[in-house]
């Protein structure tokens, strides 16, 4: 039997409601427990096309251990029991647009062909005036060696690529969105 | 057998279907005119930070989450109706153990969130927000009141019809949806983009809930039936599989 898909929505601008949060957790942002040997900030913003902040989004990622396994029975592999570790994170931009995650490096995952993939977590964009979630992928910029073999990377052209590279900052890493425009992110048909 | 060759039998999903679903820019609704991208998507290939995901619920569900008219001290006002569901993925295979999450306007119209400028009342009843897990065969069911329809500034006299947002995390991260459940004849379709965004009326049909009297709880509260469906596996072998792995 095949059914056909529900058609997606735009998230609207009051997922974040105010007595109970409705979609942003309290603790949403932590992939890791505070405290978590190895944890940084993963920190961005998210702007549209004339440069301005969207400050009414949703940010999601979801991401390896630094194993590169995931505890979720299609990986045939495993994962070791992380006490705390979520492998997802959300959180709402702030009026600046801003957004942050705290988490820790995924180790490598496997290509669909079998290939080393470069440490890369899945990012969710969710906002007011996007009918659908846009999806991109944040790499290391200080993983050169294995940004340089990646097979997503190695399909993009330049500067394209250069826009899923996550800079280091002082305690951690900085990604911004780019919904539209020169500095466009790139975006995923996933 | 190799690591290797058992990650590789991993299937993954099918694609997005552009009938059913949305264009990003879609110029009637303005807010996708600075928001839409102006390049084409790129190709992601299905790996398994694709076909896994979070498995949300534990911790996540309180006792009266799926409960709307009983997160208070007294009943909110309005109409209170039951909306019941199954989750299903392509295949039409139930999706259990999946976390639900919904929020909605008060039966006035209006949102308790701070931006929300729409001189309606608030009720001090009614908080709107929703959350469930689905069971063994996918299916999930809240309590809440009707939403009432509101004003919004798109265009001019633009009136949002009345919905549920719903947000759901499937099994993948692939499965991930958000959307929004409206209810059947409603008069403000026509001019509603978000809705009209959808290029397949057919798909359109597919957000609208139906009335279900077996839902219905008598003496008590109208039933509202609202099946979501979230993508299935891709239907072609991998070359492992065809050569038997």
């Amino acid at each position: 039997m095949s059914l056909p898909p529900t058609p997606s929505q735009t998230i609207g601008p009051f997922f974040a409601l105010a007595d109970t949060g409705a979609l942003p957790w309290p603790d949403g942002p932590y992939v890791v427990p505070d405290g978590t040997p190895g944890a940084f900030r993963l920190e961005g913003r998210v702007l549209d096309g004339a440069g301005a902040p969207v400050p009414d989004g949703l940010v999601e990622a979801w991401q390896a251990d630094p194993d590169g396994r995931f505890a979720h029975p299609d990986d045939p592999r495993g994962a070791v029991e992380r006490p705390g570790f979520r492998g997802f994170g959300r959180c709402a931009t702030d009026a600046d647009g801003r957004w942050f995650l705290l988490t820790v490096k995924p180790g490598t995952v496997p290509a669909p062909d079998g290939r080393p993939q470069a440490p890369h977590l899945d990012l969710s964009v969710f906002a007011r005036g996007l009918n659908d979630r846009l999806v991109t992928r944040v790499y290391f910029a200080d993983e050169r060696r294995r940004n340089a073999t990646d097979p997503v990377l190695a399909s993009l052209p330049e500067p394209a690529r250069a826009t899923l590279l996550a800079e280091p900052v002082d305690g951690g890493y900085r990604f911004d969105v780019h919904l539209q425009g020169e500095h466009e992110t790139v975006f995923f048909d996933l | 057998m190799s690591e290797t060759r058992i990650v590789r039998r991993a299937r993954g999903y099918r694609r997005r279907d552009p009938g059913a679903q949305p264009p990003y820019l879609f110029p009637d609704y303005q807010a996708t005119r600075l928001r839409a991208p102006g390049r084409p998507l790129t190709l992601l290939p299905h790996s398994l930070t694709e076909i896994t995901g979070p498995l949300l619920g534990e911790g996540r569900v309180g006792e009266l989450d799926h409960d709307l008219t009983r997160q208070h001290p007294g009943e909110p006002l309005g109409e209170r109706i039951v909306v019941t569901g199954r989750v299903l993925d392509g295949d039409g295979r139930p999706v259990p153990d999946t976390l639900v999450e919904v929020w909605q306007a008060n039966a006035a119209g209006r949102y308790a969130h701070d931006v929300d400028r729409h001189p309606a009342p608030l009720d001090p009843n009614f908080s709107g927000v929703g959350r469930c897990l689905t069971g063994a065969d996918g299916g999930y069911r809240f309590v809440t009141v009707r939403p009432g329809a509101y004003p919004w500034r798109n265009h001019d006299n633009a009136w949002r019809p009345a919905h549920i947002h719903f947000s759901l995390f499937g099994r993948s991260f692939t499965q991930r949806l958000v959307t929004q459940m409206y209810f059947p004849g409603d008069p403000l379709f026509f001019q509603d983009p978000m809705f009209n965004s959808i290029p397949d009326p057919a798909a359109r049909q597919r957000l609208v809930a139906g009335f279900a009297l077996d839902a219905t709880v008598p003496q008590w509260a109208l039933g509202y039936r609202f099946d979501i469906v979230l993508r299935g596996r891709d239907v072609t072998p991998t070359d492992d599989e065809e050569h038997g792995g």
